[in-house]
């Protein structure tokens, strides 16, 4: 079966005034549709870079990217938004969610850039129940704890049904009991719904939770486990 | 969905959202006075003009039409008004500037009662001495007068003898004579006014009085014409200060809008980054700028208008003997496009900087 996600000899240098920096030096990974995968590595390794670069947040210097089906060497940046909208979705360290929206405003607004409106879907409030927000959805950010606030994240990240989720650190702001319940969470999208996941992260334990766990350093795929 | 969010943006920082909309209602509020003000104050003259009940009026040579003082005539040419055929009544009057705006008016009073009729009087009656003053009820009411009391006019003191209905071309009548004799303009008049036996013939005797060599120079209206002069662009130099203070508006819209857009892209730099990694274009993120701004422009535009009809309020009850306020509907789009406008120039630069934003710099935006 074709991967979800199919990099190729990746490169990426970002200009820093007079400077080069080479964040990717040369990437190839394969993920298979509904793996689990977490990426590991220092700072400075790539693997925010990677995480970029595979949301379409950010171009490429060089190489191939393929995520379900399209090219992103090939994509403009309206294109790149475009598959943002309907292909990925972010789960960020801080949570990112708009202060001024309810939970259920911040779900919403990611459904409407991925051109949807009206009632939620059945299956998707299957996903809002799993991951216990159903009583929430009416509180602003401020009014929810780091957990609760993640989750809110986790479900404005899938409502749109991503080919990917793309998750950078996200247990790094929560605390032990959150950062488990966090971690079963995305395992249970994960086995239960099929969901492709890619997780950045520094911690082992939370690695682990993962199919695969790919290390990173100097902007290479040093080692797979 | 987006309206939700620009809702929530605007209710999420309230006072900075109210103290936008009222810059933009201070500046709404400017346009509108100015126009009511202007109109009020034309239609005030209008009306007090045609409280004379003359049919022809007639301005001496140099004067403009509505000015309010200027070249003066010599008093013997109503000898001259009174041989010409058909007019029935002649009289004139002086006038005389007594600060800011404001006029006395020397009046030969049988003549001018003859012609317009009798002044109403709420208090008091006609002149009894030399020093006496009517007033108008608005200039009493600004200025706590009743019949009897002493008012310094010209350096002179004079004696109230009467508060009278307004709508008679002046709000203080003084005898002629005397008004000549303290301007030290003996025998001359501003402005003359003529009763036909029938108003029917006022083109007729407008086209005599027009052929007469000696009349040479001197301005003739029938009442409609003198009338339809007080309009905002027959009055030197209104049009251009108007013009002045939309100008101005446009300026502080402008100014205001743009800071507080300014602020708030700051502000947002990271929820802008969120948008984008959510699939928001920059098309997106200028919209919903554009709609927080249109909102902010026509709020500020309602509060404006109802703080102009407050001006207005204020205008007509506190000082309606030197300004006269009307309401001015038909301005209000005018204020809106002002504000609208001004708004969106002032979101120009900062939407287009939050369109350009890069969402990873955005996100990492502490």
């Amino acid at each position: 079966m074709e991967p979800i996600i199919a990099v190729r000899d990746l490169r990426k240098i970002y200009h820093v005034g007079d400077v080069d920096v080479h964040a990717l030096r040369g990437v190839s990974l394969e993920v298979p549709r509904g793996e689990y995968v977490s990426i590991v590595g220092p700072s400075g390794s790539g693997k925010s870079t990677l995480f970029h670069v595979l949301g379409g947040l950010t171009s490429i210097t060089s190489g191939q990217v393929v995520v379900d089906g399209q090219d992103l060497s090939l994509l403009t940046d309206l294109e790149r938004t475009r598959l943002r909208r309907r292909k990925v979705g972010f789960v960020f360290q801080r949570y990112n969610l708009l202060p001024t929206l309810t939970a259920q405003g911040n779900i919403e607004i990611a459904r409407y850039f991925g051109g949807k409106q009206g009632p939620l879907e059945k299956d998707f409030l299957e996903i809002i129940r799993l991951l216990g927000i159903e009583h929430r959805l009416h509180h602003k950010p401020r009014a929810l704890s780091g957990g609760e606030q993640q989750r809110v994240a986790i479900a404005r990240a899938l409502v749109n049904r991503p080919a990917i989720l793309l998750a950078d650190e996200p247990t790094g702001n929560l605390d032990t009991e959150n950062s488990e319940a966090v971690l079963d969470l995305l395992r249970s999208l994960n086995h239960r719904f099929g969901q492709t996941i890619l997780m950045i992260t520094h911690n082992p334990e939370a690695a682990a939770y993962a199919d695969r766990i790919v290390h990173m350093r100097d902007g290479r795929i040093v080692r797979e486990n | 969905m987006i309206n939700r969010l620009v809702l929530e943006n605007l209710k999420h920082r309230r006072l900075r959202t109210t103290l936008s909309a009222l810059s933009i209602g201070f500046q709404v509020t400017m346009i509108l006075a100015v126009a009511g003000l202007s109109r009020g104050m034309l239609e005030d003259s209008r009306n007090r003009a045609k409280g004379v009940g003359a049919d022809i009026w007639i301005k001496p040579p140099g004067a403009s039409a509505i000015s309010l003082t200027g070249a003066s005539m010599p008093q013997s040419v109503l000898r001259y008004f009174r041989g010409v055929p058909h007019v029935k009544l002649a009289t004139g009057t002086a006038i005389q500037p007594i600060g800011g705006i404001s006029t006395i008016t020397g009046i030969d009073y049988d003549e001018f009662v003859a012609m317009s009729g009798p002044f109403r009087f709420l208090e008091g009656g006609p002149f009894q001495g030399d020093d006496d003053v009517i007033v108008d009820q608005y200039y009493a009411e600004q200025q706590k007068l009743k019949a009897g009391d002493t008012v310094t006019i010209l350096n002179h003191q004079w004696r109230v003898c009467g508060i009278v209905e307004p709508g008679k071309l002046a709000r203080l009548f003084v005898r002629l004579q005397r008004l000549q004799e303290l301007t030290n303009s003996e025998g001359k008049l501003n402005q003359a006014f003529l009763k036909l036996d029938d108003p029917a013939r006022t083109p007729e005797v407008i086209r005599y009085l027009k052929s007469q060599p000696e009349l040479t120079g001197y301005s003739v209206y029938s009442i409609e014409e003198f009338l339809s002069m007080f309009s905002m662009s027959n009055v030197p130099g209104l049009q251009a200060f108007i013009y002045v203070i939309i100008g101005l508006s446009l300026i502080i819209g402008f100014l205001v809008v743009g800071l507080t857009m300014y602020t708030t892209v700051l502000e947002r730099t990271r929820e802008i980054g969120i948008l984008k990694a959510l699939g928001a274009s920059p098309f997106d993120i200028v919209g919903i700028l554009v709609r927080e701004t249109v909102v902010l422009a026509v709020a500020g535009w309602a509060a404006g208008i109802l703080l102009s009809l407050g001006a207005h309020w204020l205008i007509n009850t506190q000082v309606r003997a030197n300004l006269q306020s009307a309401i001015a509907p038909d301005w209000w789009p005018i204020a809106l496009a002002v504000s609208l406008t001004a708004s969106l120039l002032g979101a120009l630069y900062p939407g287009l900087r939050a369109a350009r934003q890069d969402a990873i710099e955005a996100l990492s935006y502490e």
